[in-house]
C-alpha cells in the first residue's frame, strides 16, 4: 500500500521570494480591502443597521477561512488526512469559553483582541498531545488514528459536565469590558472586524510558512518520506510540529467561534466539521495555497443558502465532492490553472465557443438532476414535515407523472448531449494544449 | 453471575457481527489500500433492502437477496467508481468513498423516510431458545451467531483452501507478482471489494431487526469498525477477530459495570472527589461512559503498539 494521503502533483505554491514589492502582494490588500468593505455594500441606510444575516455569514466565513487553511497545512503541505482537525478547533472554543469567563469574573486580564492568541495557544495545546499519539503513524493509519480521536472527543463532550458542560454545551459573554480599542463587541459587525484581522494574521503567518525550512520539509515527506530520512530528517518530528502549528491556527478559529456566538457545544469537536473542512479544502483546490480560501467562502455560502431551500443538500454536496474527485482531482484552482499554458499561448479565446456550447446542456442536467432529487426528497422527508413543493409560485403534484418524467427526461437527455458537447471540448482542449506545448518547448528542439 | 453469561453470549454476537464487517473492511484496506467510508452505508443498505424484501415476499429470500444486492453495489462502486479514481492516487479513493456516504445516508432516508423501519425478526425465530437463569435467550440471536459463524467459516475456507483464495492472498502482498503471472488483478480487487460488500451487507440483514433499521446506523457502526480493523491491527484477519470479539465483549459489558474507577481504589483508602473534569473522569461508573471504551482503548493501544494488535505493518 504507497502513500494513501499523497494528493498526486500536489504542489503547495511557494510564497514569491524575491523583494518585498508591493505588487506581488496584491492579494493581500485586495483580500483585505474587500472583507472590509463587504459587509457595508449590505448596510441598511434606511435603518442605519447592518444586515444581521450578511455579517453572520461573512463572520462564519472568515473562521472558516482559517480552518480550512490550516487543515490544508496538514492535506495539501504534509499529505496528512486528518480527521480530527475539529477537535483542535472546538476544544479550543471550549477554552475560549473558560477564557471569557474568567476574564469577565476579572480572574483573567486579558484584552479582547488577544483572546484568539490565547485560544491559538490552547489549539497548539491540545494538537501536542493529539499529533504525540497520531502523528506516530502516516497515511491511511494516521487518516484512522484521527478517526478514533475525534470519536473519543465528541463522546466525552456529550458525557462530561465539567469543562464541556454535557449535551448542552457552555455558554459565555464577549462583552468581558477590557480592549485595546475600547471597544465593546456588543454589535457583531465589531466581531467581525476582529475575525478579519485575526483572518489576515493567521493567513499571512500559514502564507509565510509554506516558505520556512519547516514547511518545506512537510512537502517532502508528503512526497517520499523514506528519502526525507536519507537525508537525515526525521519525517515523525516534522509530522508532529506540522500538526502542531496547524492546531495552533486552528485554535484561532475554534476561538473566534466561540467568541462569535457565545456558545460551544460538542457540533464544534464533532466529526461534520472536520468533513467540512476536507470538503472546503478539497473542492477549493489542496494544491495551492488559496485553494482552500476559495473552497471555505464556496462552502459557507452554498450551506447558508442552499441548506436552507433544500433537504437534500448533503446529497448534492456528495455530487459535487465525487464530481471533483473524479474529472478535477486539484479543486476549483487546479481547474483554473489548467489554463494558464493556454492563456500563455494567448489560445484563451478559441475555449469561450465550447465552453458556451456546453453550458445549456450542463444547465439541463442540473435541473434534471435537482428536479428528481427534490421530487423524492418531497415524496418523503417533504411530506413528514408537512411541506409542499412550491416552484415558480405554483405547487406541483409530487405524485403527479409530469413533474418525474419532465425531470428524467431533462436529466437524460442532457446527459446524452452533455456527453457530446465534452468530446468535442476536449478534441478542441487536446489540440489547443499541444499547440501551448509548441509554444512553450525550446526553439532548438524542433530542428 | 446470571448476567455474566448472558452477556458473554450477547458480547459474542455483537462481536460477530462486527466481524462481519470489519473483515471485509480489512481485506479492501489491505489489497487496495482503499479506506472505505461507504462500507457502514452499505451494512445499512443491507437493513433498508431486508426491510423492503422482508415487506414483498419474506425474511428467508431477503437473507439471500439483499446481500447479493449489496455485493452488486459493492462491485459496480468498483467498476465504475473506484477504477476510474484510480489514477488520481488513494486519496481520491478514499474521497470517493467518503462523498458516497453522503449520497447513501441522505438517499435513503429520501427513499424510506426520516423514521425508523418497522423491521422486525421473522416470526419463525421469535421464541426464546433457552432460560438461563431465569433470563431469556432469544433464539434469533443464536440464528444471528450461526449465520455469522457460518459466513467466516466459509470465508476462511474460501482464503485458505482454494485457488481463488491463494490468489486473493498473493495479491493482498505482491499485486505486481501475481498479475505478471497472468491473473486478472483488476478483477480480483471487485471480487474481493464487492465480497467485502456481500458480508457488510448480510449483516445490516440480520441486525437490522435485532437492533434498529435507521438512518443513523451507518453513522454509529462506521467508527466502530473502524477501530476495529486499527486495533486488529492492518493487514491481519486474525488481528481483526480477535479485536471484533474484544470490542463486542467490551461493548456489552461496560453496560452492566456499575462501578467507577473511585469505586475501585476505595478499599484501598483514597477518595477521589468529582469537582474537577478529572474527578468526573474517576468517579463516573463505566456503564454511563461505554460509548467511550473503545476509542479509549484504540489510543490505548496505539500508544503502547502504533501497529495495532497483529499488525503487520506500520501503514
Amino acid at each position: 500500500m504507497s502513500d494513501v494521503t499523497q494528493v498526486p502533483e500536489a504542489r503547495v505554491l511557494p510564497a514569491p521570494r524575491s523583494a518585498a514589492s508591493t505588487i506581488r502582494y496584491w492579494p493581500w490588500f485586495a483580500a483585505l480591502l474587500i472583507s472590509a468593505v463587504l459587509p457595508w455594500l449590505f448596510y441598511d441606510w434606511q435603518h442605519a443597521r447592518h444586515a444581521g444575516f450578511v455579517v453572520s455569514v461573512l463572520s462564519q466565513t472568515g473562521m472558516m477561512i482559517i480552518f480550512a487553511l490550516s487543515f490544508n497545512m496538514l492535506m495539501g503541505q504534509a499529505g496528512l488526512l486528518s480527521f480530527c482537525h475539529s477537535v483542535l478547533f472546538g476544544l479550543a472554543g471550549y477554552s475560549t469559553v473558560h477564557f471569557l469567563n474568567a476574564a469577565g469574573a476579572g480572574e483573567l486580564p486579558v484584552p479582547m483582541e488577544l483572546v484568539p492568541l490565547l485560544a491559538g495557544l490552547a489549539g497548539l495545546g491540545f494538537a501536542i498531545v493529539f499529533g504525540y499519539v497520531a502523528t506516530k503513524q502516516r497515511s491511511t493509519a494516521f487518516a484512522m488514528i484521527t478517526l478514533g480521536i475525534v470519536q473519543l472527543v465528541t463522546t466525552a463532550a456529550t458525557m462530561f459536565h465539567h469543562f464541556f458542560g454535557g449535551e448542552g454545551g457552555i455558554q459565555t459573554d464577549r462583552m468581558i469590558g477590557r480592549s485595546l480599542f475600547g471597544l465593546e463587541y456588543a454589535h457583531s459587525i465589531e466581531v467581525y472586524y476582529l475575525i478579519v484581522a485575526w483572518m489576515m494574521i493567521a493567513a499571512i503567518g500559514m502564507y509565510f510558512h509554506t516558505n520556512t525550512p519547516l514547511g518545506r520539509m512537510a512537502n517532502a515527506c508528503r512526497d517520499n518520506h523514506e528519502r526525507a530520512q536519507f537525508v537525515g530528517y526525521d519525517p515523525r518530528m516534522v509530522r508532529f510540529v506540522q500538526f502542531a502549528l496547524s492546531g495552533f491556527y486552528a485554535g484561532i478559529a475554534g476561538g473566534l467561534f466561540a467568541i462569535t456566538y457565545e456558545i460551544v457545544t460538542f457540533d464544534a469537536v464533532a466529526a461534520p466539521l472536520a468533513a467540512n473542512a476536507l470538503l472546503m479544502a478539497y473542492i477549493g483546490g489542496a494544491t495551492t495555497f488559496f485553494g482552500p480560501v476559495l473552497g471555505a467562502i464556496l462552502i459557507t455560502l452554498m450551506q447558508s443558502g442552499v441548506s436552507l431551500m433544500s433537504n437534500s443538500w448533503l446529497v448534492y454536496v456528495g455530487v459535487l465532492f465525487i464530481a471533483m474527485v473524479t474529472f478535477a482531482p486539484a479543486g476549483l484552482t487546479g481547474i483554473v490553472l489548467e489554463h494558464a499554458p493556454i492563456a500563455r499561448a494567448g489560445l484563451l479565446r478559441r475555449l469561450v465557443l465550447p465552453y458556451a456550447r456546453g453550458l445549456l446542456p450542463g444547465l439541463i442536467v442540473l435541473l434534471g438532476f435537482v428536479g428528481m432529487v427534490e421530487l423524492l426528497s418531497f415524496l418523503t422527508i417533504g411530506q413528514a414535515q408537512g411541506k409542499r413543493f412550491v416552484l415558480f409560485g405554483s405547487t406541483i403534484d409530487v405524485h403527479g407523472v409530469m413533474p418525474w418524467l419532465i425531470s428524467l427526461v431533462f436529466l437524460v437527455g442532457g446527459g446524452v448531449w452533455l456527453r457530446r458537447e465534452a468530446i468535442a471540448f476536449k478534441r478542441v482542449w487536446d489540440g489547443l494544449t499541444d499547440i501551448a506545448r509548441q509554444g512553450d518547448a525550446p526553439m532548438g528542439e524542433s530542428g | 453471575m446470571q448476567v455474566g453469561l448472558i452477556s458473554l453470549l450477547d458480547g459474542l454476537v455483537y462481536g460477530m457481527l462486527l466481524f462481519m464487517l470489519a473483515s471485509g473492511l480489512t481485506l479492501i484496506l489491505s489489497m487496495m489500500g482503499v479506506l472505505n467510508f461507504a462500507h457502514a452505508s452499505i451494512y445499512m443498505l443491507g437493513a433498508y433492502f431486508a426491510y423492503q424484501i422482508d415487506q414483498w415476499v419474506g425474511f428467508w429470500p431477503a437473507l439471500v437477496i439483499a446481500p447479493v444486492l449489496c455485493g452488486a453495489i459493492g462491485a459496480a462502486i468498483e467498476v465504475w467508481g473506484l477504477r476510474r479514481v484510480h489514477h488520481n492516487g488513494h486519496i481520491a479513493e478514499l474521497l470517493f468513498t467518503f462523498g458516497l456516504v453522503f449520497i447513501i445516508g441522505r438517499g435513503v432516508q429520501m427513499t424510506w423516510g426520516m423514521l425508523p423501519m418497522p423491521y422486525r425478526v421473522p416470526a419463525s425465530l421469535d421464541f426464546p431458545l433457552f432460560t438461563l437463569y431465569g433470563e431469556n435467550f432469544p433464539a434469533y440471536r443464536g440464528f444471528m451467531l450461526l449465520v455469522s459463524a457460518g459466513m467466516l467459516l466459509a470465508t476462511w475456507l474460501l482464503l485458505k483452501k482454494t485457488r481463488i483464495g491463494l490468489i486473493i492472498q498473493a495479491s493482498l502482498t505482491h499485486p505486481g507478482m501475481v498479475s505478471a503471472l497472468g491473473h486478472d488483478v483488476p478483477l480480483v480487487f471487485t471480487t474481493v471489494f464487492a465480497g467485502g460488500s456481500f458480508l457488510a451487507g448480510l449483516a445490516g440483514v440480520i441486525a437490522g431487526n435485532y437492533l434498529t433499521t435507521e438512518s443513523a446506523m451507518a453513522d454509529a457502526m462506521g467508527p466502530i469498525v473502524f477501530v476495529v480493523v486499527i486495533f486488529g491491527g492492518l493487514g491481519s484477519l486474525a488481528g481483526c477477530f480477535i479485536a471484533s470479539i474484544l470490542m463486542g465483549m467490551v461493548q456489552t459489558f461496560s453496560v452492566v459495570i456499575d462501578y467507577s474507577f473511585a469505586d475501585v481504589v476505595k478499599p484501598l483508602g483514597v477518595t477521589i472527589a468529582s469537582n474537577d473534569l478529572l474527578g468526573e473522569i474517576l468517579t463516573i461508573p463505566v456503564s454511563r461512559i461505554g460509548p467511550l471504551v473503545p476509542y479509549a482503548l484504540l489510543i490505548l493501544i496505539l500508544v503502547l503498539r502504533p501497529r495495532g494488535l497483529m499488525g503487520t505493518r506500520e501503514t
